[in-house]
Order: structure tokens, then sequence, then C-alpha cells
């Protein structure tokens, strides 16, 4: 598992990869919360494209950078989800709240699974 | 009647974080035999991953305790998964069975069971509060076209 946070102007991109559970959830979202706090970005972009594996425990770590998001004013674009992933994350419903787009991007969207836009979008 | 399993695996380990990812890869390779797509191998070790999690996180909050996982394969391509603690139990099964209901800590979204329940075709819960909890996940695998029978 690893994150890797890379920052252009006010956009955040954040690459997690490996396996998202339980065991891996605190550090994922402790260096995601560092990296926002210390760019305090406009947009934050979660790179899911390599992501091996997510459980539940996925979407608390969606859930957790969505409420930090919120509080700085940031829409949360989710990337590069596989399809295993997305199998979890629509369970939630996580698709009212944020954007999501497949591995394959634009390309091939989810016809009405990823074309929301997030809430706290400003 | 209850059918016999033809191939069964029991294995006991810690109720460490670090067996969560062995627990769901051991299950995958012992649903391997059936030949699965990998939506559905997918499936069982994201069901798997829940129900060892949940065992991990409540059933031994203070301390290290013994989760089972015992895999069985039955004639009609049915896995079935039993994962077992004898942990403090669950005292309310309905309410934890819940959606977005959680008693555990912030890497825990409450929402375990609920996808156990839409990855597998059945969730069974016995728990006993102060002896421990199973859960038995089952799933019948598709028989693929042009394998023998």
């Amino acid at each position: 598992m690893a994150v890797i946070c890379t920052g252009e102007g006010r956009v955040l991109t954040v690459n997690v990869t490996g396996e998202v559970d339980h065991h891996h959830a605190r550090t994922i979202m402790t260096e995601m919360e560092q990296a926002v706090g210390a760019a305090l970005p406009r947009q934050l972009i979660l790179d899911l494209s390599g992501v091996t594996f997510m459980d539940s425990s996925g979407i608390a770590v969606l859930l957790r950078a969505y409420r930090r998001a919120s509080e700085i004013g940031a829409a949360v674009r989710v990337t590069g989800v596989p399809e295993q992933a997305w199998k979890v994350l629509k369970t939630a419903g996580l698709e009212r709240l944020m954007t999501f787009e497949s591995e394959t991007g634009g390309k091939n969207p989810r016809p009405g699974r990823d074309t929301y836009e997030t809430k706290t979008g400003k | 009647m209850r059918q016999k399993p033809v191939n069964e695996v029991v294995m006991t380990f810690l109720s460490r974080s670090a067996n969560e990812g062995f627990a769901r890869t051991a299950a995958a390779c012992f649903v391997a035999q059936l030949d699965p797509t990998l939506d559905e191998v997918n499936d069982v070790k994201t069901a798997v991953s829940e129900a060892v999690t949940n065992a991990i996180v409540h059933a031994y909050p203070q301390t290290l305790g013994k989760i089972t996982l015992r895999l069985r394969l039955f004639g009609d391509q049915t896995v079935e998964i039993l994962v077992k603690d004898n942990g403090v139990g669950i005292e309310d099964v309905d309410r934890a069975r819940e959606p977005l209901y959680t008693t555990g800590n912030e890497e825990r979204s409450g929402m375990g069971f609920t996808i156990m329940e839409s990855f597998m075709d059945r969730v069974r819960v016995r728990s006993t509060p102060g002896k421990g909890t199973m859960v038995v996940l089952s799933k019948q695998i598709a028989r693929r076209v042009g394998l023998p029978v």
C-alpha cells in the first residue's frame, strides 16, 4: 500500500495503490489528511487506479476525505476506480457525494453513475 | 438432507489485522477450484474480508484472540465460508446488520454486513454475548459452459 500526493496550483492529486482494507485504512487516512492540510486545495483528486483490492474500509476512507475537503470548500473527484472497488463504493451510494470516473476515464464512463458533481464544490 | 462437502479446509489465526489479507486470499485460492469468474472471486474475497475484519475489530477489542476460517465446497458448486470467533459476541444481531450501523473505530463504515449480503447468496449470523460469533457465507458459483459435470 502506498499514498503519493502531488499538487499543481490548487489541485491536489492523491494516488492510492495496493489494498485498501482495515489494516491499511488508518495510514491512508492520515497521509491523505496531512497532504490536504498542507495544500489546502480547491480540488482534491483521488486516483484509485493502483488499488488492487478494496473493502468497506475504503468507504470510510473516502468519506473521511470528503469531510475534510468539505471543511475547506474543496471539490472531490475520484478517478481510475477499478471495477471491484466500484462495486463496494456504490453499495454505500457515494456517487451522491462525489464525482467518480472509471479506470478508462471519460472514454468509457459508466452511464448515469459518474456524472454527479460534489455538493461541496465552489 | 444436508449435502456432504466435497472439499474442506479449516484454519485458525490470531485476530491481527495483517491476517485480513491472508484470509481473503486463502478463500480466493480455495474457490478457484470451481473455475469462477473474476467477479465471483472478487465477491468472495470482499465478503470474507468484511467477516474477518468484523471479528478482528469487534470480537476481541482489547486483546488478541483466535479466529477460525472454514472453507467448504459442495457438489452443486456452492462455496460455504464460516468465520468463527470466541469473542465478546453481538448483543443485537439484527441491529448490527443494519446499513451504516457500527460500534467500530473510524476505519469502519458500518457497511460490512450490507456488503456481505450484497455479494453473497446467503449470510447467516449466530452470536452469543460473552461466547462469540459465527458468520456463514454461501455463494453458488456458476458452472462454466464446456466444463465436465
